[in-house]
């Protein structure tokens, strides 16, 4: 093998372009976010106030999960996706002025200013969020039956956390998925705690891809939150799910940059993980995959980072200006007519 | 005579008869739930259907509420328009975040955006000695809760026409089944629970209740099988020259106040039966809107029975003492013909 084949990545670079674009906007975005979210909460903090307010869970450094399988997916595939689903939602394309409007709680937003951060529903690009842990996995396994029942070669992919692999939806979800062999795939994050409770404290197994055996599925297991090993992990998967070969568990080993919510003192670890942490920052190494195959200039590089920042600049100033919705509103849109 | 050639069924197959009709009429009509394929459900509410529409859209389930409720809900997000069975209500408890925390919230929190055209179809009531995890109704623990359709049908030809209402609707429908009201070889043979059921589809519509018998005197409001024992409890006022208006909710949420109003208007008193418990309750509900709408038209308080807030007890003597009959109807009208 010479050298230079060395440097090249397994993977396409338009493929690896494309996460490399939804990595750095959604860095970016969830970056705006903390700005944002610190309005009005200063010098006291206080969890109502300000132009956010409300819990919020932001997935810096968790990217490489979501962009890493969202790039085998297409508008027709669904994805659940937990209490923390920003880099989800913007990978799978969710529209993000409306995304962006409803997290400002104004009448412009995806669910009207009702749902939030931890609730954001895009029917048009199939994808869900919800506050309650696993319980977004069963949802996915009710999109992967209508697939099979309409002869669909879509799938349906749920992301959770490393915390919700040890309650009861992730083991219903998964027996029932192998059983009727449909076509799921959940992501399992593990971002190494379940709020404050470190992995080793809470789950009896070292990774939940162990777990598959228990339900006939197939695991895989990605380290270091390496977007081209997900990539290729979850291509395997995207494919034996659409091939009707059934679910997988993919469990992928992935840092959460800030605090489980804005305003979370971490008094749980060690000042110096977090550096460490973003020492091996995933979007760095990617940029630098993508410079070393000498596939790709800095000035592409460049304007994709400029174009994904310019995308959330918009999405923020469209939240911004938006209308707050009348207090009345409160009263629509629990029953459709 | 026109009523000997009228169809008779049982609740349960009417029940059946309406899921099979919608089955035939829309494709993406599909049932999933534990034991409803080849034992038809527990309650012989899907009887039939796997016979008539195989495996792949008639689903037994593992025993895994939140899973199936929850896929249910995936489902119906992705358009489908599942029915699916939680054996006993009782049961809730196992996988109420699914259905309250999705389910009847998901329409809501996305502004209208996603809409889950589903229906969760529920074995409810005791009165069968089953005891106190497999006897209540709990009516007023789901109709409390807001973005849910809440209905209890009360006779066979009211189970077909809101069963295919309920599928029809593009909202989640609990729809509440008595057990005593399916009319089961294995249960009390109970007159009510046979009844004229027409061969051909049509709709009850989910927020209408139905007076059952019309009255000047009093106006007593039950669901299923409280409505029934009002009518028998009726029957026997008569004898007394009491004339008992006697209304049947039929939906709990919506609750349709004006029928009651209107009654309670006319008679100016007011019993309200109720086979669940009693405080925050339906009976508290209906007191509530009478209270507020039409309390100078009373001419008696308002009276309420209704299970006295404790679970279902198992010993015959113990459940009868507890669950509302006919008698306890009639004591209580009684005696409030007196006090007016």
């Amino acid at each position: 093998m010479t050298k230079f084949e060395e440097k090249q990545p397994a993977v396409s670079v338009d493929k690896l372009m494309w996460m490399y674009e939804q990595m750095v906007k959604i860095r970016y975005y969830e970056d705006q976010m903390v700005e944002v979210y610190s309005e009005g909460k200063t010098p006291v903090f206080n969890i109502g106030a300000g132009p956010v307010p409300g819990e919020m869970h932001l997935a810096t450094g968790q990217e490489p999960a979501a962009a890493g399988i969202i790039v085998h997916l297409t508008k027709d595939d669904t994805v659940t996706a937990p209490h923390r689903p920003h880099h989800h939602a913007i990978a799978k394309g969710v529209d993000l002025k409306r995304m962006t409007a409803e997290i400002f709680g104004k009448e412009s937003g995806l669910g009207k200013g009702k749902g939030g951060h931890m609730h954001l529903f895009d029917p048009k690009v199939k994808f869900s969020c919800g506050g309650i842990v696993a319980a977004g996995i069963p949802h996915a396994v009710g999109a992967a039956m209508a697939n099979k029942m309409r002869g669909k070669d879509w799938v349906a992919v749920a992301f959770i956390g490393e915390g919700a692999a040890n309650a009861g939806a992730f083991h219903e979800s998964l027996n029932l998925a192998a059983l009727w062999n449909l076509p799921l795939i959940v992501v399992v994050e593990d971002n190494s705690y379940g709020i404050s409770v470190p992995k080793s404290a809470s789950t009896s197994v070292e990774s939940n891809d162990l777990r598959a055996s228990a339900y006939g599925v197939a695991g895989a297991y990605v380290k270091d939150n390496d977007p081209i090993a997900m990539y290729k992990v979850a291509e395997e998967a995207v494919n034996r799910a659409r091939n009707g070969q059934g679910p997988t568990i993919i469990e992928i080993q992935t840092y959460r940059f800030l605090g489980h919510f804005q305003g979370d003192p971490e008094l749980y670890r060690d000042k110096e993980e977090v550096p460490g942490l973003r020492s091996r920052d995933p979007i760095d190494k990617l940029r630098q995959q993508l410079t070393d195959s000498e596939q790709v200039s800095e000035k592409e590089l460049e304007e994709v980072e400029a174009r994904a920042k310019q995308e959330v600049d918009e999405a923020y100033q469209f939240a911004r200006d938006s209308d707050y919705p009348l207090p009345e509103a409160a009263l629509e849109d629990l029953f459709t007519s | 005579m026109e009523t000997a050639k009228k169809r008779m069924l049982t609740g349960n197959k009417a029940m059946a008869e309406a899921i099979a009709q919608e089955m035939e009429n829309d494709q993406n009509v599909f049932v999933l739930g534990e034991d409803i394929g080849k034992y038809g459900g527990i309650f012989g509410s899907t009887q039939g259907l796997i016979e008539k529409f195989g495996p792949e859209r008639v689903l037994d389930t593992p025993i895994s509420e939140t899973a199936f409720i929850g896929a249910a809900i995936g489902a119906a997000a992705e358009g489908m328009r599942p029915i699916t069975e939680l054996m006993f209500v009782d049961f809730f408890g196992v996988c109420m975040d699914q259905i309250y925390n999705h389910m009847a919230k998901i329409p809501y929190m996305s502004g209208g955006n996603v809409r889950l055209p589903m229906v969760l179809m529920t074995a409810v009531g005791g009165g069968y000695r089953d005891a106190a995890q497999h006897s209540q109704t709990l009516y007023a623990t789901f109709a409390h809760m807001p973005g849910m359709k809440v209905v209890a049908p009360s006779t066979p030809y009211d189970l077909k026409g809101m069963m295919t209402s309920a599928i029809r609707d593009d909202n989640p429908v609990v729809f509440m089944f008595h057990k005593s009201l399916q009319g089961l070889g294995w249960m009390d043979q109970l007159d009510y629970s046979v009844g004229h059921v027409p061969e051909e589809s049509y709709t009850v519509p989910l927020d209408k209740a139905n007076v059952m018998r019309e009255g000047k005197d009093v106006t007593i409001v039950g669901i299923q099988m409280m409505a029934h024992h009002a009518m028998e409890a009726a029957k026997r006022l008569a004898e007394e020259g009491i004339e008992a208006e006697v209304i049947d909710l039929r939906s709990l949420a919506p609750i349709d106040k004006d029928t009651i109003i209107k009654s309670v208007k006319k008679t100016h008193r007011l019993l309200v039966v109720d086979e669940d418990y009693r405080s925050y309750g339906m009976t508290a509900e209906v007191a509530a809107i009478v209270s507020e709408e039409a309390l100078y038209e009373l001419e008696a308080p308002i009276r309420r029975l209704a299970v006295p807030d404790v679970p279902i007890p198992y010993s015959a003597v113990l459940e009868d003492f507890v669950i509302p009959g006919p008698e306890r109807i009639v004591e209580q009208v009684k005696q409030m013909m007196e006090e007016g």
